[in-house]
């Protein structure tokens, strides 16, 4: 049993020891604790993955923390398929990201303190994924949160980090304001908050409705829309995907810890997690997959016009996600979860490959180092660099037989297969394909090829990074190439789908009733898709260059509305932000001074004025203290007499 | 009663914890003359301490419920849990006192062979089965700690700290000897059961003369604990007594208190629960009160502390509202986790004191984590605990205390409760912004030695693990006071 809770405990360790022992005595040396700590971690979750494998569930209930009477929470772990799916992309990705950091960070001020927010975050993330009841993962889900907090605004001295940190913790809020609604009303409505127990019982409460605000709502799509408000939140899915661009203010291996491995992966996890509930609703189903499937190409479209390298690869993101809560939301549980774990390799190579582009850049003293507009011809100065860029993008935009191409068509093809909504929904999916494909060509063609945009003195100052870096981006590369092998459809070889069948137990496994006639067109449309949106960047960005600017002039309106994210921030700032300012600045300011400060300043000044009688007893009139007693005994024996 | 007086070897073998204390406190009176090394002294102190507990644990097993000396004294699963809790408050206060009351020049023998009576009168009054016995035992406790109050004879405050602590206990035990006699005087006797006995016989529940004689012992145990508005000597005595005996003070005598509140309210006054409880429920609210709201407003760390023992108390005597076994389990468990995390967090002040630098100022705290983020850390565990966060165990312990409040029907009283909680997270979490979010005014030196070291630990240790770890102690004290 150790060695399970081992997983966890190991980065909490690395935690403690360095933000207690960081600042004095370990320093820069503060990898030599934390990366060891995730190595350790990682060795630890293989073995368990492997007992999994082997047909093993391991859920133990630790210990149990509160018991009083019907009320009991338990400290428990539960390991099984989708677990062990989770474990192995945290460890490894962050294994790997801890790494990078070591070179990336080297030299950083807070450079413990960086290690040691990196070890509580994965601390916070296995005990979200390993957790066997709902508190657990309460307490994991609002620790993500925390750490992300603390660590896009990292470098808090620069005031856009520090707001980017503050924006990722509020628009959380939001969702994690449902997602404690849900828990709080599967306790209610199960009395317990077990996943077994409750999984088992929800078949019990299909039909049931409550009252809410005079109307009759169905109980478990509420619970299941208030899970997914918080999943909303936690994996940025349209409305409450504000935060996430902003969260590339943090150092770059943060972007990648965030944007593959950890945080934005929770929502997904526990809809997937909590599968059973959702499944007894159809209405939630629906929503998911609406949500999902119009996050798919709405951040898809902001990513086509964006000049900073980081802020298209975390639109991506956004897009990506979108497609995993498409799977969720048409009962392809297992095809997200594949998407997940492809994605983390991928997204994690993409953001640590722009962070070695950052780093270069920074290093020869090129001033707006995240513009790609400013880049161009990087591709003979970083090869290494460029050759695993190149691998990530051909996953990601699904060419075919690498990682990417399986787990999207696997999402496509269970989208399309669902219903009219399902036709809808693939349509748009593979939309959104096509312009995956542009923007991550034109990632590649603005950064890497044609000639240098920026100085040309900082020019010969570029050159690769170095190896701690590298390496980590090559394991990664053969990852964004060959993780999604396990996961290859049956139409191509026979007892393929291998991930698929792994997660049955826990996710189910969609028998479709599409031909596959059909199978092979939905996977033909995916590679012309991807293939043309190369296609057009490849005209756009290097065969003709002056295109976009021409583009851009003939649809100006539309490129600016593109350009700023549809204004959503703008409108937030408008409508929630600004008003929410200004009546903190007036009336709870107000209610700032009178009644807070108040009750702060003001009861004790109030007492203040009622202890400056007190303090004249207190100049040592023991008398007084006396008489104080005495009146006391009074109004209790005065008391006792009145009320009996 | 017209026994003749028979003293057996049974008699000797229960008090036999209380008579090793009272012999090693003589011993260290006698070895202060010869020994130079006061540190020595004080390991004494912790030895007797130690075979006094296993004399406790030796006695745990004997029998359930046993009386011994005439039914005066008696020994079960609830006293010998106090005791423990003693015992723990003695060896914790030793171990932060050695190297501070050499700092406050004020190293002296007697200093831990009065701590030993004190405890030995506090282990007598969780024992008493009598009322007469349970004012012997408080009454030893009473003037050891006045006598440890005024210990820093050159410092004014002291003194004046002990000499209002003595006339106003003066004061409180007039109170409780009226008590007494009101209740013999109706009862016709002193014994613990055979005034609940009479009092169900007789019927006289309702008889005002039996109102008067609880509400004074009542009174009388609300100023040891320090419950509003009886609560006036703490602030002064607290901020003026060395801050070791202050730590010690805050757990010890508070835990004694209610030791035999609970026992005499749920022992002796069980037909009278209706009335007692009238009068505890707004004492409890006002003791929330001024402990949480008054202590907003401190600058000196000793009186905030001070003000919010006060608080706690209030926290502790809810179990007792509750009125049931389980209600009384929590307010134990509390008082267990209280003296872990009170201890700890005065251990953490007297870090602070150093030749020539009193640092009891909330000033003082400016940048603790920038210069010592251990201690900081630790204090920042500790006051986590004391607001009532999780997964400290301060949080377990106010989480009971509610939780069986509510569950004997008391709803909005817990309400309350709940609300002083979270001002009072003010005030402790005030502490934690000094540390970590301000620059420091002026250089702090931390004073340390080897047993404040591992007071440290096993304060902090105990805080986390009792957090996360519940119920084992939780088991304990359920199994030790189901007998009762």
């Amino acid at each position: 049993m150790l060695k399970y809770i081992l997983i966890p405990l190991l980065p909490l360790l690395s935690f403690i020891i360095n933000i207690l022992f960081g600042r004095n005595y370990i320093k820069n040396r503060a990898h030599w604790i934390a990366v060891p700590a995730i190595l350790g971690s990682f060795v630890l979750a293989v073995s368990a993955c492997i007992e999994v494998l082997n047909g093993k569930v391991i859920d133990i209930n630790v210990y149990s923390w509160i018991v009083s009477g019907s009320f009991n929470v338990s400290v428990g772990i539960l390991i099984d398929q989708l677990t062990a799916v989770m474990l192995m992309v945290v460890t490894s990705i962050g294994s790997l990201i801890f790494i990078y950091s070591v070179g990336y960070m080297h030299g950083d001020k807070g450079y413990y303190r960086f290690f040691a927010y990196l070890s509580l975050f994965i601390f916070s993330m296995l005990t979200l994924v390993m957790a066997n009841n709902f508190l657990i993962m309460y307490l994991g889900w609002e620790a993500v949160g925390l750490c992300s907090y603390f660590l896009i605004g990292f470098w808090f001295h620069k005031k856009s980090a520090g707001d980017a940190g503050k924006k990722a913790f509020i628009v959380n809020r939001f969702g994690d304001f449902g997602f404690g609604l849900g828990v709080i009303l599967i306790f209610l409505t199960f009395g317990s908050l077990n996943y077994m127990e409750v999984f088992g019982a929800a078949g019990g409460i299909v039909g049931q409705t409550i009252t809410l605000l005079g109307y009759k709502v169905d109980l478990i799509t509420l619970i299941c829309l208030l899970l997914f408000c918080g999943a909303m939140g936690k994996s940025a899915q349209f409305p409450f995907h504000v935060w996430l661009p902003d969260a590339m203010e943090g150092p770059t291996p943060v972007s990648a810890l965030i944007h593959a491995a950890t945080m934005v992966t929770a929502g997904v996890f526990m809809v997937a997690r909590c599968n059973t509930l959702f499944s007894y609703s159809q209405t939630a189903m629906n929503t998911v997959a609406i949500v999902g499937g119009f996050t798919a190409i709405f951040a898809a479209t902001i990513a086509l016009v964006q000049n900073d390298i980081k802020r298209v690869i975390a639109y991506s993101t956004v897009s990506q996600l979108g497609y995993m809560f498409l799977a969720l939301g048409v009962g392809a549980y297992s095809a997200g979860v594949f998407h997940l774990y492809t994605h983390a390799f991928f997204k994690a190579l993409l953001f640590l490959g722009s962070g070695s582009v950052i780093h270069a850049l920074h290093h020869a003293k090129q001033d707006d180092e995240q513009n790609m507009q400013v880049m161009g011809g990087l591709k003979k100065h970083m090869p290494i660099t460029y050759w695993v860029f190149i691998l990530a993008t051909l996953s990601i935009t699904g060419i075919p037989f690498l990682s990417g191409f399986f787990s999207k068509d696997e999402i496509l093809w269970q989208t399309f297969q669902a219903g009219d909504l399902g036709k809808f929904l693939w349509f748009l999916g593979a939309l959104a394909a096509l312009l995956t494909a542009f923007y991550s060509w034109r990632l590649i063609y603005l950064t890497f090829h044609g000639e240098y945009r920026g100085d040309t003195e900082c020019e010969s100052r570029i050159h690769e990074s170095p190896l701690v870096i590298t390496i980590p981006l090559m394991l990664l590369a053969v990852g964004a190439v060959a993780a999604g092998w396990v996961g290859i459809p049956p139409v191509f070889l026979e007892h393929g789908d291998k991930i698929g069948y792994f997660l049955a137990p826990v996710l189910g496994h969609p028998e479709g009733h599409g031909t596959h006639a059909q199978e092979y067109f939905v996977i033909a449309s995916s590679i012309f898709v991807a293939i043309a949106g190369w296609v057009i960047a490849y005209i756009m960005y290097i065969k003709n260059p002056g295109l976009p600017e021409k583009l851009f002039s003939a649809f100006r309106p539309v490129h600016k509305v593109l350009f700023n994210k549809y204004y959503i921030d703008e409108f937030y700032d408008k409508t929630i932000v600004q008003p929410v300012l200004k009546a903190s600045d007036k009336i709870i300011l107000a209610f700032d001074v009178n009644v807070i400060e108040g009750v702060v300043n003001g009861v004790p000044s109030l007492i203040g004025v009622f202890s400056k009688g007190l303090r004249k007893i207190q100049t040592g009139l023991l008398s007084n203290y006396a008489a104080v007693m005495a009146i006391g005994v009074l109004c209790v024996v005065g008391y006792m007499f009145f009320m009996r | 009663m017209d026994l003749p007086i028979t003293i057996t070897l049974m008699d000797i073998r229960a008090i036999v914890p209380e008579l090793t204390l009272i012999c090693v406190g003589l011993i260290i009176m006698l070895l202060d003359l010869v020994v130079k090394k006061k540190d020595l002294v004080a390991l004494a102190g912790i030895a007797g301490t130690v075979l006094a507990l296993f004399g406790t644990y030796k006695l745990y097993g004997v029998t359930d419920t046993q009386f011994v000396f005439s039914n005066m004294f008696v020994l079960d699963g609830y006293a010998n849990f106090f005791k423990v809790i003693f015992y723990i408050n003695l060896i914790l206060t030793i171990c932060i006192s050695i190297k501070y009351m050499e700092i406050e020049k004020s190293s002296f023998g007697e200093y831990y062979a009065l701590l030993l009576f004190a405890t030995s009168g506090m282990m007598i009054m969780a024992s008493a089965a009598d009322l007469i016995v349970l004012y012997l035992g408080l009454e030893l406790m009473a003037l050891s700690t006045y006598i440890l109050t005024g210990l820093m004879r050159k410092q004014p405050r002291s003194n004046e700290a002990a000499i209002k602590y003595f006339f106003l206990g003066a004061f409180s035990s007039a109170f409780l000897l009226y008590g007494i006699s009101l209740t013999y005087g109706m009862t016709g006797t002193t014994n613990i059961k055979e005034i609940a006995f009479a009092i169900s016989t007789l019927g006289i529940a309702d008889n005002p003369i039996m109102y008067l004689g609880l509400i004074f012992m009542i009174v009388a145990f609300s100023f040891k604990v320090a419950l509003a508005p009886f609560h006036m000597w703490a602030p002064d005595v607290y901020e003026g007594a060395p801050t070791s005996i202050t730590a010690f003070m805050s757990v010890g005598p508070k835990a004694a208190g209610f030791a035999v509140m609970g026992r005499i309210l749920m022992g002796a006054f069980g037909d009278m629960q209706a009335q007692w409880v009238t009068v505890l429920i707004p004492l409890a609210v006002l003791t929330m009160a001024t402990g949480s709201i008054i202590a907003l407003s401190q600058t000196n760390i000793k009186r905030m502390l001070a003000y919010s023992s006060i608080a706690h108390a209030g926290y502790i005597l809810l179990g007792i509202i509750a009125g049931t076994p389980e209600g009384l389990t929590a307010s134990v468990n509390y008082l267990m986790i209280y003296t872990f995390m009170n201890i700890g967090a005065f251990a953490i002040v007297i870090m602070l004191r150093s030749k020539g630098f009193q640092g009891e100022n909330l000033d003082d705290y400016k940048g603790l984590a920038k210069s010592h983020p251990v201690a900081a850390a630790l204090m920042l565990i500790f006051m986590f605990s004391l607001a009532g966060i999780p997964p400290t165990a301060g949080f377990i312990g106010k989480f009971y205390v509610f939780m069986e409040l509510i569950g004997s029907g008391y709803t909005p009283l817990a309400i309350i409760a709940i609300i002083f909680s979270a001002i009072s997270a003010f005030f402790y979490l005030r502490i934690v912004v000094y540390m970590y979010m301000k620059d420091a005014e002026q250089e702090i030196v931390l004073t340390q030695s080897p047993t404040m070291n591992i007071a440290l630990a096993v304060t902090s240790v105990m805080v986390l693990v009792l957090g996360i770890f519940p119920s084992f102690l939780l088991y304990f004290v359920r199994y030790s006071i189901m007998g009762y």
